[in-house]
């Protein structure tokens, strides 16, 4: 059995850097033991826009980036056998596989055996009333909207079973971020259900990687009081996990960033709820016996992560259509910049009121206070004179035509609101509402389908 | 001596948002502030500081071995990425607020 397992996290979002994953390859190829790399890419309305994608068009919906993320590691990874697996399929692993398989075959590299892994997709699986009345967070189902994509997070235990067919890629789409760890982990250490706490630091070391450079120094620094040393060219993360769950996290050489205590523990607690239960499919993870070591230059040890037996339910993540987002925004500078700024605001509150009262719509004033504008936070070293302002404007509705009103009144401050306005810039942006459901196990069906040179 | 002391000066902390509800992660860079922080940044200390979003409930988790703590607050995202019209519908901003609360420590204990 392997001693230690090296799984580098090459992305954190479905925009993350495509150049990320190359020092990655070259730090795994150098490293003596399994070797994997993973692609986090999906958000919650990820997925809903990748559906959008793939209604339009029944060969796209996966993740646009594919060929610039994979061209420049396919060749490298292949030869030095370092397995990849990503959640870049989105709502079309299939597609994806098969796109991979086909840019291989155009690079000249030697066929891959790709697997994909479905099942996620319940949209069909579970009526809208039968997913309503599985809504844990709102109210969104009962409103009777589109429902654009409904997922389910699968677990680690089919991206395991694809590795155990002998799987050199691994397609996915929903899947439990962690799980891009936690699968190969269990793969290359036969891990099974019952062993929580094996589990449980798989998971914990999925969730350090699976938002890439937010472990390594990125989304930290904090000029003067959280430094960071190169950190435009910040290094994405590499675990060295062993057979019985200790976890250490560092990053490859030659790159910016920082790996330490402070950098390890802001990411441990990033988007957790009760630190003593973080539910996944395969196991529930309780943080609050972990240890987090220094134990060299960028190397940090974790370890004591425990496991619960996994849950009986599945997170599933849907989303509905919800309308339109509709902001424009002017700008004024200069003397009086603020008070132009505050009339401007005025006169279109003014005219909406006349124009079409019902609409609810914001304002802030960008360069004053504008996204802590609704906390009652005032500025430490509030500036009475502000160099500039922009003033945005905002509003939601079911149709477009609803909130270009308000887009128009913005626009017509050029000529007929107070002195200097400039830079008028507008747009509509289509809305994703997304809610959580909790599905029954037995709804969970994934499948794993080997494409290429697997076949 | 005691001394006054922004969180931001002694602690980092990082959001993170599931639907409309908010998580800060509170980290304390040196453990020996942690018991002045657990003693101060309490619950109520919190929703105070974020009462203008109205938060229905807010909870903290303690996390002594790693001198940090987790704060959940509900309802206070303005709907969340769902249905703000704000900047920041996720709340990711929101960490620094929680950075602004002051705090007395005992004077000589580290700052960074």
């Amino acid at each position: 059995m392997a001693g230690t397992v090296f799984i580098g996290g090459a992305a954190g979002f479905a925009g993350d850097r495509t150049d990320a994953a190359g020092p990655l390859v070259e730090t795994l190829a150098t490293c003596d033991g399994p070797r994997f790399i993973m692609f986090e890419m999906l958000a919650e309305r990820t997925l809903a826009l990748a559906q959008l994608e793939r209604r339009a068009d029944p060969t796209r919906g996966y993740n646009r980036a594919l060929d610039r993320l994979l061209t420049p590691i396919l060749g490298r990874c292949r030869e030095a056998n370092i397995k990849i697996v990503g959640n870049f399929g989105a709502a079309n692993p299939t597609a994806a596989g098969e796109r991979i398989v086909a840019l291989a075959h155009e690079l000249g590299i030697a066929a891959p055996r790709v697997a994909v892994v479905e099942g996620d997709d319940i949209d069909g699986v579970l009526s809208v009333s039968e997913l309503a009345a599985r809504e844990t967070d709102g109210t969104v189902l009962q409103r009777g909207k589109n429902i654009v994509s409904a997922n389910l997070y699968l677990g680690a235990a089919p991206i395991a079973q694809a590795l155990d067919q002998g799987a050199d890629i691994v397609v996915s789409g929903r899947v439990v971020d962690s799980a891009l760890a936690l699968g190969p982990l269990m793969h290359a250490f036969k891990w099974r259900a019952g062993e929580w706490d094996r589990l449980a630091a798989g998971t914990m070391a999925g969730h350090l990687l699976e938002c890439g450079a937010q472990v390594t120094g990125g989304y930290f620094a904090d000029p003067g009081f959280k430094d960071v040393p190169g950190l435009a060219d910040v290094g994405y993360p590499i675990a060295e996990v062993s057979s019985e769950g200790e976890v250490v996290v560092t990053k490859p050489r030659n790159t910016g960033g920082r790996v330490d205590r402070q950098t390890v523990i802001e990411q441990l607690l990033y988007e957790i709820h009760d630190p003593a239960s973080y539910l996944v499919p395969d196991v529930v993870l309780d943080l609050t016996g972990v240890t987090v070591e220094d134990i060299g230059r960028d190397r940090v040890r974790v370890t004591g992560a425990r496991g619960k037996p996994a849950p009986a339910t599945f997170k599933a993540t849907v989303c509905v259509d919800g309308g339109v987002l509709g902001e424009a925004e002017i700008s004024y500078a200069g003397p009086n910049a603020a008070r132009r700024a505050q009339l401007a605001a005025e006169v279109v509150a003014a005219r909406m009121r006349k124009r079409v009262p019902g609409l609810v719509f914001r304002t802030d004033m960008i360069g004053a206070v504008s996204v802590l504008g609704t906390t009652g936070a005032v500025p430490r070293n509030a500036q009475s004179a502000a160099v500039d302002i922009r003033l945005r404007c905002a509003a939601e509705a079911d149709t477009a035509d609803e909130v270009e009103t308000l887009l128009d009144e913005v626009e017509a401050l050029y000529c007929a609101g107070p002195a200097g306005g400039a830079g008028v810039r507008r747009r509509i942006t289509p809305r994703l509402i997304s809610t959580s459901c909790l599905i029954e196990r037995k709804y969970a069906k994934p499948r794993v389908t080997m494409l290429g040179g697997g076949a | 001596m005691m001394r006054t002391v922004f969180l931001h000066d002694i602690a980092n902390a990082r959001s993170g948002d599931k639907g409309n509800r908010l998580n800060i992660a509170l980290v304390c860079r040196s453990p020996a502030d942690y018991a002045a922080v657990a003693a101060q940044v309490t619950v109520e200390r919190v929703a105070q500081a974020f009462s203008a979003r109205r938060p229905s409930k807010v909870v903290r988790y303690d996390l002594p071995r790693l001198a940090a703590f987790n704060f959940v607050l509900d309802d206070v995202l303005e709907g969340g990425v769902n249905s703000s019209l704000g900047l920041d519908g996720h709340g990711k901003s929101l960490s620094f607020l929680l950075l602004e609360i002051q705090i007395e420590i005992e004077s000589g204990g580290k700052t960074r």
